[in-house]
């Protein structure tokens, strides 16, 4: 096959061509209730072409992985529809490299047996709570082996396997329903989602507990992230404007953001990187077949890098940093990012609340999106602080904010870093992708807080 | 797929294929040039077993080995869930245009040319706009065969144009955008560069809004991004099920306002999310959600009707796995008061463009709470311009308990919801600038 591969990009008038050829099988069960109400196997096998055609771009996706030159041939006819001017894409060295996964427990050895077994105790715990009127669980992973072959002479084979659970407990009294969530995932590790007892069971009970508790009244109120949630924040309020797809071809957007400029205290670090290894977004090559690597996104407050493909940092004059990523061959890849967190400052806990006479405490992500300027995320739990002390249990609560004022809000960052490997991220319609995000607890002034 | 279907008839009770295979052509513009032609070819080869009682599947993506598919399904039929259905007998379908043949005929040159004219277009009001645009062409394949006999097939051509733009001034970011599907080939841009040019005129100054509860129009883009997500869920007859939808007691009772209706509706022409049948082969239908107000049905696929003791309404669905049950089209009753009157009765309130974040919220519960990404203030009956730093809440309940009035702007979004805008009399609104 790498002959063949190699033998396809050769004689073509494209300025640049990659392959992408696939090979993934997955499992997937999902609970609902007291119901196994899914578990199946799937495999496929697909891949793509893209050529690059003074600045135009072709790309053609298929199953049939037969007669590749001609695949690589439309891709070069499109490309050239679209080309107009001179291509500009970052040099690489080319590479050879086999690259395997690295698993502690791989889910592709356990037996669907054993995997039945553990879902079905957790879901039993959950069940078994007073109130619970539901549950639902959803599992998956996969194997996927990936090969790269690009016209400058690199061939990459990369195998990787991503495990990913969520587990949800469903509340019910007297017509109001209220639910909590638990997202887990892992690289390949199957045990990291084993021995969750504890967890599943206060899970269930907090749900419980949202049943009769007060929702929040909207406004402005000084918050406190726990290291989910403000991972989470970290992703979508900052780590998105860092991709820099949105912004080489937008002037305005550079100006705004320009390298250097000042966007939050000095005690504020925020960090991409696929190299920082063993988490969900780790690899050792991007789907460009760039090494990857360790970005300070902001450091000390000020704004050091962003994230790049080859054709977006060539564009902006700066290195890539190996974040071009496809969720799978149906897509070509785009800037991505991979484990994105905030560095962990000196504060404990308490020290963070000590001096906050009312505000509010939010707890573990739901979800969160962002418009590039707005952001908006999802706290699973919140509770009042009064008085430097946890106060009440809140429904959840959704907050909201322009991410340049929120950063320069953040005013205090705990020492407690914890990496969340549940979720996936979404974008251009490619979700979910595994990634990881992180922090220590902070504390934003003025957060707009949803409510009644 | 006789193949895969007679091998599986040895080893199970009952059997079902499903194929789908489609080819789609996507054009892409970014900062307000083509960028990028892409060609997708795709198909997916699903194998659904009842052995011993119990459901298993299997699907593959590309080339098939009919005796790994059904080895993959067998060895999951021992984990699965309790088969409650059979496969549908030989059903008659009824006539549903999907197909357009006209898709054929239109060029890259042809999806080309509409990207430049409408970007020019948008660009001819607002200047330093960027805008993104996606043309694309497709047609789709299905087909099912099952062990019963039943066997059903159907083609379907798709298009679709979209355009968001972007302006920035400053640190403020403006969005506005619009979207289109059709089965028919679509070679108008004018409706879309119609609606984005009325979001500038709109959004052409930023004003401040207070903190408090006010009247709110809601947009049929509003509506699709705040209110839809609760309903689908808690009208998803698996929720109803499992006793975890709202609404699980409701048939038959006044829940909503007299004058909201609601219905699900795959066998509207021409409309992407229509079909013949499903994807188990059950039938297509109209099937009522909300009557003048009163819940009258809930949505289903074969299993779970079977656990609620009722039909399938022709609404199992695969989004890479087991059919289950989601929504077609949706359509939203029309009313009668125009957009202008309903802003002409308000002195001080919010219309919402877009919203994000909704779904976060407790959409079990109805709850909704985001950020209006865009969002116009109404002072004195009039639109005064755009509303930043504003977020919206409340319960989809609660609000469609009472409605002002219903729109008679009624029109598709996101290709698969026909709805008015909604003018409801009070919702929480919290703002920065207030």
């Amino acid at each position: 096959m790498q002959d063949e591969i190699a033998n396809s990009l050769r004689g073509h008038k494209a300025d640049y061509i990659e392959i992408r050829l696939e090979e993934s099988k997955a499992t997937r069960i999902i609970y609902r209730g007291n119901r196994l109400e899914e578990i199946g196997r799937t495999s496929s096998l697909g891949g793509n072409v893209r050529a690059l055609v003074k600045g135009g771009w072709g790309f053609v996706s298929f199953n049939n992985v037969n007669k590749l030159q001609d695949k690589v041939e439309l891709a070069v006819k499109q490309a050239s529809i679209v080309g107009k001017e001179a291509s500009k894409f970052s040099p690489a060295k080319s590479v050879t490299d086999v690259v395997t996964a690295e698993t502690r427990k791989n889910p592709m050895t356990v037996q669907l047996a054993s995997k039945k077994q553990l879902f079905d105790e957790y879901n039993d715990i959950i069940l078994s709570t007073p109130k619970i009127q539901t549950s639902n669980i959803g599992y998956n992973d996969g194997q996927r082996k990936i090969t790269f072959a690009n016209s400058e002479g690199t061939y990459i084979e990369q195998t990787k396997v991503d495990i990913s659970l969520r587990l949800a407990a469903i509340a019910s009294e007297n017509g109001q329903v209220q639910q909590i969530g638990l997202s887990l995932g892992s690289q390949g590790d199957f045990s990291a989602i084993e021995g969750l007892q504890e967890q599943v069971k206060q899970m269930a009970q907090r749900a419980v507990g949202l049943l009769s508790a007060p929702q929040a009244k909207g406004g402005e109120y000084t918050v406190v992230l726990d290291p989910v949630l403000a991972g989470v924040f970290a992703h979508e309020a900052f780590g998105h404007l860092s991709e820099a797809d949105h912004v080489y071809e937008n002037k305005r957007l550079q100006d705004i953001m320009v390298l250097g400029r000042k966007f939050g205290s000095e005690h504020l670090n925020i960090v991409d990187g696929a190299a920082v290894p063993g988490l969900r977004g780790s690899y050792k090559y991007d789907d460009e077949g760039i090494p990857a690597t360790k970005t300070y996104l902001i450091r000390e407050g000020i704004l050091e890098n962003r994230l790049h493909s080859r054709e977006t940092a060539a564009k902006m004059g700066e290195k890539p940093t190996g974040n071009a990523r496809a969720i799978n061959y149906l897509f070509p890849p785009i800037v991505r990012m991979t484990n994105t967190y905030i560095e962990p400052g000196t504060l404990s806990f308490g020290d963070i609340i000590s001096d906050i006479r009312e505000g509010i405490y939010v707890k573990d992500w739901y979800g969160g999106t962002t418009s590039l300027e707005m952001f908006t995320f999802s706290a699973a739990e919140a509770y009042m602080i009064r008085n430097s002390k946890i106060a009440e249990l809140l429904r959840p609560v959704v907050l909201s904010g322009n991410v340049f004022v929120t950063l320069s809000n953040i005013d205090a960052i705990g020492n407690d870093l914890q990496m969340n490997q549940g979720g996936g991220c979404g974008k251009g319609g490619q979700s979910p992708l595994p990634v990881s995000n992180g922090s220590p607890h902070i504390r934003i002034r003025r957060c707009l807080v949803g409510g009644s | 797929m006789e193949d895969i279907l007679s091998q599986a008839k040895k080893v199970a009770e009952q059997a079902e294929v499903f194929q789908i295979s489609s080819k789609m052509t996507p054009i892409h513009f970014e900062a307000n040039r083509l960028k990028q032609i892409q060609d997708k070819e795709n198909i997916r080869t699903a194998l659904r077993l009842i052995k011993g009682g119990k459901v298993g599947f299997a699907q593959i993506s590309g080339s098939i080995e009919p005796s790994a598919l059904v080895e993959m399904a067998v060895e999951t039929c021992q984990f699965g869930m309790p088969a409650k259905f059979n496969f549908p007998n030989p059903k008659v379908y009824p006539k549903i245009d999907t197909f357009d043949s006209q898709i054929d005929a239109v060029t890259i040159d042809d999806m080309v040319e509409l990207g430049e004219q409408i970007i020019a277009k948008i660009r001819q009001h607002t200047s330093e706009i960027l805008c993104e645009a996606s043309i694309t062409r497709g047609i789709a394949s299905v087909h099912i065969i099952n062990s019963e006999g039943g066997e059903a097939s159907y083609n379907k051509s798709f298009s679709n144009l979209s355009l968001e733009g972007v302006l920035i001034k400053d640190e403020d970011m403006l969005f506005v955008g619009d979207s289109h599907s059709s089965c028919h080939p679509i070679l108008d841009f004018g409706p879309i560069a119609e609606e984005v040019i009325k979001q500038l005129e709109f959004a052409k100054r930023n004003v401040g809004i207070s903190t408090k509860s006010m009247p709110v129009i809601f947009t049929p883009h509003g509506v699709v991004s705040s209110l839809i997500a609760p309903l689908v869920s808690a009208f998803n007859g698996k929720l109803v099920f499992d006793g975890a939808s709202p609404l699980k007691d409701k048939l038959g009772e006044q829940v909503f306002d007299k004058s909201f209706s609601l219905w699900d509706d795959s066998t509207l022409p021409y409309q992407i999310a229509s079909y013949p049948c499903d994807d188990e082969g059950v039938p297509s239908q109209r099937t009522p959600f909300v009557e003048n107000g009163v819940v009258s049905h809930f949505f289903y696929d074969l299993q779970t009707a079977a656990l609620a003791n009722t039909q399938s309404t022709g609404n199992g669905s695969r989004h890479g796995g087991l059919p289950t049950p989601s929504p077609s089209s949706l359509v939203i009753s029309k009313g009668d008061a125009s957009f202008w009157d309903m802003v002409g009765d308000i002195k001080e309130g919010l219309v919402v463009e877009l919203m994000i974040g909704a779904e976060q919220g407790n959409i079990l519960n109805g709850d909704f709470s985001g950020n209006v990404l865009l969002g116009y203030k109404i002072e004195n009956g009039e639109i005064t311009g755009r509303v930043k730093d504003t977020m919206v809440a409340g319960n989809v309940y609660q609000v469609l308990k009472q409605l002002e009035a219903i729109g008679n702007d009624t029109r598709w979004v996101e290709g698969f919801l026909l709805t008015p805008s909604l003018h409801c009399s009070s919702l929480s609104v919290a703002s920065k600038a207030g």
